[in-house]
């Protein structure tokens, strides 16, 4: 085959991948499934988003955060009490959200310069534990109507109405929000590929591999990084905002905000690092594995009645040992793998074909 | 000024405590790179085990040293099998294996000893001393006496014998020490085994007097990972001084600062924070000087 006939093949198996998509993400979830359903994916989409911006930073940058779960919730902050206290529609908080995260995620990545690798992991660890605390003290307590700790109270059901403008087939407020979600899923996909392809993106990539190479071609090191810190921050903050129309609160303790980080750092590193796509199915996977984990598990097992107790107690146990073996046998993820395997699958294919010609 | 001295003994107490773990993390980052989300739940799993002796009425004192060591087979066991496949591989990789044993331990262990609170016998009686109106209670004692334990132990086996030398040599560098023919992966195996067997003794202390659960170990283990940071990860006398810090300014803002709820976790935090940020590889870390 000429380069020629490849490239064309390969547009056509992307266009027809992404028309399937389309259809099955934009029409056939929302439309003919139960809200249950439709309210999992769109915590999917939001999980992805948020682990795609911690890619950026950890993936192609080498930043490892794990307290991501405060701009998240920072996110989330804002747009409930806005909607909450101040009737904003969603759509207007998102701006707002993307400012401020964007602002603070300066604010904490010039001091983030100076550390380095776990020490950094360890100082953004400080910042999931401190801000529910932050929240506890500062958020105003007649937004909690309903709350224990640290809860914006639930929202109305009527501020969570899908807007007049949006086309009928949004109708439900399951609609709406699984199609918030996925609006913001593909903006912030495609917002990032372009990113990680231009100049930008190179920079990134040239300071993770080697700082002192990077600054002798004269990329501006602090500003990279100070940037990239903001930006996933962003993404993140974004993510939490949608998580309010799904979640229909807000909400922060100490042990969600650090499990939210996790949860953010696991989705980049099975779906992939530092590419494009695998951080966004990693999510997805997160957030069904733990959903489906203890409802598939059998009552039985050879002789070994299990109880629903002991089969909520279990789940983790198997999500930790099938993280564990991904790691063993697709370390770079899966889509990294993924594309890995396939590689040399074609290399081998075009190898044989070739292999009687060349005697 | 009684009462200031009463809680920095309780501070230096609890000190102990994170300090004993921050060892433990420290000894398996010298030696494998590797920041162990899993030491608190191995110690938890650890716990666990001293509750399951006890109950069928072994003294405390041999229920613990049992537990040790089962400990130190157990964690040479892991590296050995769960973290010897991935050595080579990117650290966030190593990260996420050690958050899935991090999950797994903690569901295995209530699962097999149930989820319900236990309570551990004290192993030594609970009493409080009063020299010069200073409270000093025996928790305090112990937990400093095992910690000054540890560390007169740990010192005279990484200094006094050949399997220290050999251990010290893969710590500073693996390849060089297996050209000179040392055990390397061996070596790896006890850093593992002695941070196993230290932090179940740790967490068996802190845990006989509030009861045991499945989230027992993690804000100790916070603490703990807080006390290996602004120590240095790869500095055992770090490790250590930074524990005691953490645990006197923790105690020192309960008794002073109590206007904010939870306020006891923000200052010493706050201060890992500020530290961080003067001294990057933490108060007696080493700095990495890159060649260009």
């Amino acid at each position: 085959m000429t380069a020629d006939r490849i490239r064309i093949v390969r547009a056509v198996v992307a266009i027809a991948l992404v028309v399937a998509a389309a259809y099955v993400f934009g029409w056939y979830i929302p439309q003919f499934y139960e809200s249950t359903t439709t309210y999992l994916w769109a915590e999917a989409f939001y999980i992805g988003v948020a682990a795609m911006g911690l890619n950026l930073l950890t993936g192609y940058n080498g930043q490892v955060s794990i307290g991501h779960g405060a701009f998240f919730g920072l996110g989330m902050y804002t747009t409930a009490i806005l909607m909450e206290s101040h009737n904003w529609p969603f759509v207007a908080t998102l701006p707002v959200v993307a400012l401020i995260t964007f602002g603070v995620g300066v604010l904490v990545g010039f001091p983030a310069l100076r550390v380095k690798g776990l020490y950094l992991a360890l100082v953004t660890l400080v910042l999931a534990v401190l801000f529910p605390e932050l929240t506890n003290r500062f958020v105003p307590h007649d937004l909690c109507k309903t709350c224990g700790t640290s809860q914006v109270g639930e929202l109305a059901r009527s501020k969570l109405r899908p807007p007049s403008w949006v086309p009928h087939f949004v109708g439900a407020n399951d609609q709406w929000a699984y199609y918030a979600a996925l609006v913001v899923a593909v903006v912030g996909l495609v917002v990032l590929a372009l990113l990680v392809r231009s100049r930008f993106g190179r920079a990134l990539i040239a300071v993770r591999d080697h700082e002192a190479a990077a600054e002798t071609v004269g990329i501006n090191i602090a500003r990279v990084k100070v940037i990239a810190f903001a930006t996933s921050a962003l993404y993140a903050g974004v993510a939490g905002s949608c998580f309010v129309l799904v979640k229909r609160l807000a909400t922060a303790s100490s042990v969600s905000t650090f499990q939210l980080s996790i949860e953010f750092l696991v989705a980049v590193v099975i779906g992939g690092t530092a590419t494009v796509l695998g951080p966004f199915v990693g999510g997805v996977i997160v957030v069904f594995s733990g959903r489906y984990i203890s409802e598939s598990f059998p009552s039985t097992l050879l002789f070994w009645h299990i109880d629903d107790s002991v089969k909520n107690l279990l789940s983790p146990a198997i999500y930790g040992i099938g993280l564990i073996l991904l790691m063993y046998v697709l370390p770079d993820g899966i889509v990294g793998g993924g594309r890995r395997v396939g590689i040399t699958a074609w290399r081998n294919l075009r190898r044989r074909k070739r292999a009687p010609a060349a005697r | 000024m009684s009462l200031f001295l009463t809680q920095l003994m309780n501070g230096i107490g609890i000190g102990a405590v994170y300090a004993s773990l921050a060892l433990a993390l420290v000894l398996v980052f010298r030696t494998t790179g590797i920041l162990n989300f899993a030491q608190g739940e191995m110690a938890l799993y650890s716990t666990y085990l001293v509750w399951f002796f006890t109950v069928r009425s072994v003294p405390v004192w041999i229920a613990i040293l049992l537990a040790m060591a089962i400990s130190f087979v157990g964690g040479a066991a892991i590296e050995r099998v769960l973290i010897r496949p991935v050595e080579q591989a990117s650290p966030l990789v190593l990260v996420i294996v050690t958050i899935g044993m991090f999950l797994a331990i903690n569901s295995i262990a209530q699962v097999q000893f149930g989820n319900d609170i236990k309570l551990l016998p004290r192993a030594y009686p609970n009493k409080t001393w009063l020299p010069g109106n200073v409270q000093i209670s025996s928790d305090t004692l112990v937990l400093v006496g095992v910690l000054v334990a540890e560390c007169v132990i740990l010192y005279l086996v990484l200094n006094r014998t050949r399997i220290g030398l050999a251990f010290r040599a893969v710590a500073s560098n693996p390849e060089s020490s297996r050209l000179v023919g040392v055990p390397v992966g061996r070596m790896l195996m006890l850093g593992w085994a002695m941070a196993a067997a230290i932090g179940a003794l740790a967490g068996a202390l802190v845990i006989a007097p509030v009861g045991l659960e499945g989230a027992s170990m993690q804000e100790i283990l916070v603490y703990a990972f807080a006390a290996a940071a602004l120590g240095g990860f790869d500095s055992p006398v770090g490790a250590v001084v930074a524990g005691l810090i953490v645990g006197v300014v923790g105690t020192m803002t309960t008794q002073y600062l109590h206007v904010v709820h939870d306020i006891e976790l923000v200052v010493p935090l706050a201060l890992i924070l500020v530290v961080l940020l003067f001294r990057p590889s933490g108060l007696f870390g080493s700095t990495r000087v890159e060649r260009v």
